[in-house]
């Protein structure tokens, strides 16, 4: 064996600690592993099958050595690339990565391999960037964490479904009204919770979001109660359908076009909607944090007391965030909406909070980028991991945990500053001499 | 110079359920003037600060600001924010900046609330127009310009939180100064400075007061300071005022001398020495 391969670590403690971890695999394998309720006609039984209770203690005992084996060789490995830096010239594209990646996010659903199902899958981590771009106002740069953020999900979608099954709105009316409902209930949440912070702020948004799942749920005479709402409005081209018939007195986007008909038309073109939306939001949340208000955000953040000794008045600027937030994660629901068709409480538990604060988490606090690319993985890696069906999650868990192991601040955990002295400087000159 | 002063404080009371943290205190301070405010540890001097810049709500008494545009405000029936709308700002005990920001967006954030209408409220901001670029390049300007008086220029960029702590201190200065105060509130600006810094900071605050026609107060105890830069000094001893006047009068108050500055020689307070 290569026991002189590290030294820092001595065989013999690799040994030791690789008998410590089988130890307790064992004791938690005879739980997991050794007990088992079957059902007989007697009723249900338990029974002891203690066989394979000593294989997970090998399993665990030949992985942990071989961990501590490769421990040390492998930090030796990685330990170079902590220093690296991204090229001087990375700097310069960086203005040109946001448009850059719309475009290639624009074309997605054009290339020979985009079917149904990757439109659709794009489609949802789209939705969740949207989502967690809003949550990140609150959370990443006011410093507000939210754990109900799926309540103005839900509102926007409900909104959405109601205006245009009850009203008869169409898609576009409908997705105004869902992102300034949710922004109207946020600013109605934010006054009561304003004097509360950290932990007790978390347990109240917890208990709006359960609070609004559960209106819903019951308020059978206005949403349908469990049994949901169905016939939502699809969206429209400027009146254009994406159907295959035209509804009465309108017309369909392919007689209008001369465009075969094709269903994946209207997935193409909700797909190019919740881009536009969430490419505006980005944009917009970026514009935001160079103004004022942005700045109070994130001053909030770093020292509310410090705030009021300037003159700002945090209750406008946490109302602010939540309003703003909101208005994204109500757009977000109203797409959702749209797209399914169909709306029901289910999709609006805590389950859906905890997935949106995570990219928020995982993505690094604050930044754009990183939450983009945490959408991608939470919203994508299960679908790749489809295949291990009852593990996926596992997996899923897993890579969360070796992300906030090696990177406790997120993907993207630095921040950029919103203005700076020396880039102010050297415009300043080049406009004195032209 | 009018006769009456900027901020007229009338019987200023603060009771912490059964403690009397403040009792009957009155004091002024002047346009153009240091004003110090000095006492042992305890006697209630930062809880005066707190009254004053609304972080407490006086249990009783007057705080009049004579505004020159606003006309006279009582500051204890505002809200914290609203008090430093009025242009009573103030520095903290022990520095609060906005540490993850740079020192350029902390000089920003102080201008607030002139820039808010001016980014009409987000609207013109995010449609960048050419008055709130106008309106962005004056505040920048603003904070260069404190940036150059602190000589902080060369970290404008650096994260507040990873300066040293005399420089933190010089941001917060400058941070409070970018908002255009009447009545500049400094709570012991001079801790942890060494010799050479608070000389400096001296040079500072007598310069501003005249060129900006602001009043400073000041809690302190560095005697050296206090003595050679104030105009008047107010002593503080278990929440009471126990004398007034101007540095000569307080080095020869027998009631001070016995309460703060140390029986045995008063030449110790005017070398400057720390007081017991």
């Amino acid at each position: 064996m290569a026991a002189p391969a590290s030294p820092s670590i001595p065989f013999a403690r690799n040994l030791r600690e690789a008998g410590i971890a089988a130890a307790i695999a064992m004791a938690l394998a005879i739980p997991f592993l050794g007990l088992r309720t079957v059902n007989l006609d007697q009723g249900l039984v338990v029974q002891a099958n203690l066989r394979y209770v000593p294989l997970a203690g090998l399993v665990v005992f030949l992985g942990r050595l071989v961990l501590g084996l490769l421990a040390a060789p492998l930090r030796r490995a990685v330990a170079p690339l902590a220093g690296l830096k991204p090229p001087a010239g990375a700097q310069r594209l960086r203005p040109y990565g946001g448009p850059l990646l719309i475009l290639a996010a624009a074309v997605l659903p054009f290339l020979p391999f985009a079917n149904r199902y990757v439109i659709d899958l794009g489609t949802t981590a789209l939705i969740y960037i949207l989502l967690a771009t809003g949550l990140n106002i609150t959370v990443g740069l006011a410093g507000l964490l939210d754990l109900g953020f799926a309540a103005f999900y839900a509102i926007g979608a409900y909104t959405c479904a109601l205006t245009t099954t009850q009203l008869h709105w169409g898609f576009w009316p409908a997705l105004a009204a869902g992102g300034l409902a949710s922004s109207l209930f946020a600013v109605l949440l934010s006054l009561p919770i304003l004097r509360l912070r950290g932990d007790y702020l978390a347990i109240v948004t917890l208990g709006f979001g359960e609070i609004t799942r559960i209106v819903i749920l019951n308020w059978q005479s206005l949403t349908g109660g469990p049994n949901g709402v169905s016939g939502i409005a699809r969206p429209t081209l400027f009146g254009l359908t994406f159907d295959r018939r035209a509804p009465e007195g309108g017309h369909t986007f392919a007689e209008m076009t001369g465009i075969a008909y094709a269903p994946e038309q209207r997935l193409i073109f909700l797909y190019l909607v919740i881009l536009a939306l969430t490419a505006l939001a980005a944009y917009t949340v970026g514009r935001l944090r160079r103004l004022p208000i942005g700045r109070a955000w994130e001053a909030l953040r770093e020292d509310e007391i410090a705030c009021r000794s300037l003159g700002i008045n945090p209750t406008m600027v946490k109302v602010s965030a939540y309003a703003t937030g909101a208005l994204m994660g109500g757009l977000a629901g109203c797409v959702f909406a749209a797209r399914q068709g169909f709306v029901s409480p289910e999709s609006f538990g805590f389950m859906e909070s905890a997935t949106i604060l995570a990219i928020v988490v995982l993505g690094g606090m604050g930044s754009q980028a990183g939450v983009i690319i945490a959408a991608l993985f939470i919203v994508v890696l299960p679908e790749l991991a489809r295949s291990f069906a009852d593990y996926r999650m596992l997996a899923f868990g897993l890579a969360m945990i070796l992300i906030m192991i090696w990177k406790p601040g997120g993907l993207l955990s630095g921040r950029t500053p919103t203005i700076t002295l020396s880039a102010r400087k050297a415009k300043s000159m080049a406009e004195a001499t032209s | 110079m009018s006769t009456e002063p900027l901020l007229d404080v009338q019987g200023l009371t603060m009771r912490f359920g059964g403690l009397l943290a403040v009792d009957h205190v009155d004091l002024t301070a002047e346009r153009n003037r240091i004003t110090a405010l000095i006492g042992p540890n305890g006697a209630g001097k930062t809880t005066i600060f707190n009254c004053l810049t609304g972080f407490y709500k006086p249990t009783a008494g007057r705080l009049l600001l004579r505004h020159p545009v606003r006309g006279p405000i009582e500051l204890q029936k505002l809200k914290g924010f609203g008090v430093a709308r009025t242009g009573v700002v103030r520095t903290f005990q022990n520095i609060r900046l906005f540490p993850s920001m740079t020192v350029l967006e902390n000089l920003l954030v102080a201008q607030h609330q002139a820039l808010m209408p001016q980014s009409a409220f987000s609207f013109a901001g995010l449609l960048n127009l050419k008055g709130w670029r106008a309106a962005e390049d004056a505040a920048v300007e603003t904070a260069r310009d404190w940036l150059r008086r602190l000589d902080l220029l060369a970290v404008a960029d650096e994260a507040a939180g990873n300066l040293s702590y005399g420089m933190q201190r010089r941001v917060e200065i400058a941070r409070a100064m970018s908002t255009n105060p009447l009545l500049l509130c400094l709570d012991e600006p001079a801790a942890g400075l060494n010799p050479r810094e608070t000389r400096a900071l001296a040079e500072l605050l007598v310069g501003i007061r005249v060129e900006h026609g602001i009043g400073i107060l000041l809690i302190e105890h560095d005697m050296g300071l206090v003595m050679d830069i104030s105009d008047r000094i107010f002593v503080v001893d278990h929440g009471a005022r126990i004398a007034a006047g101007t540095p000569a009068e307080i080095r020869n108050d027998e009631g001070v001398i016995k309460a703060y500055l140390g029986e045995p020689d008063a030449d110790e307070a005017t070398t400057g020495t720390e007081s017991p």
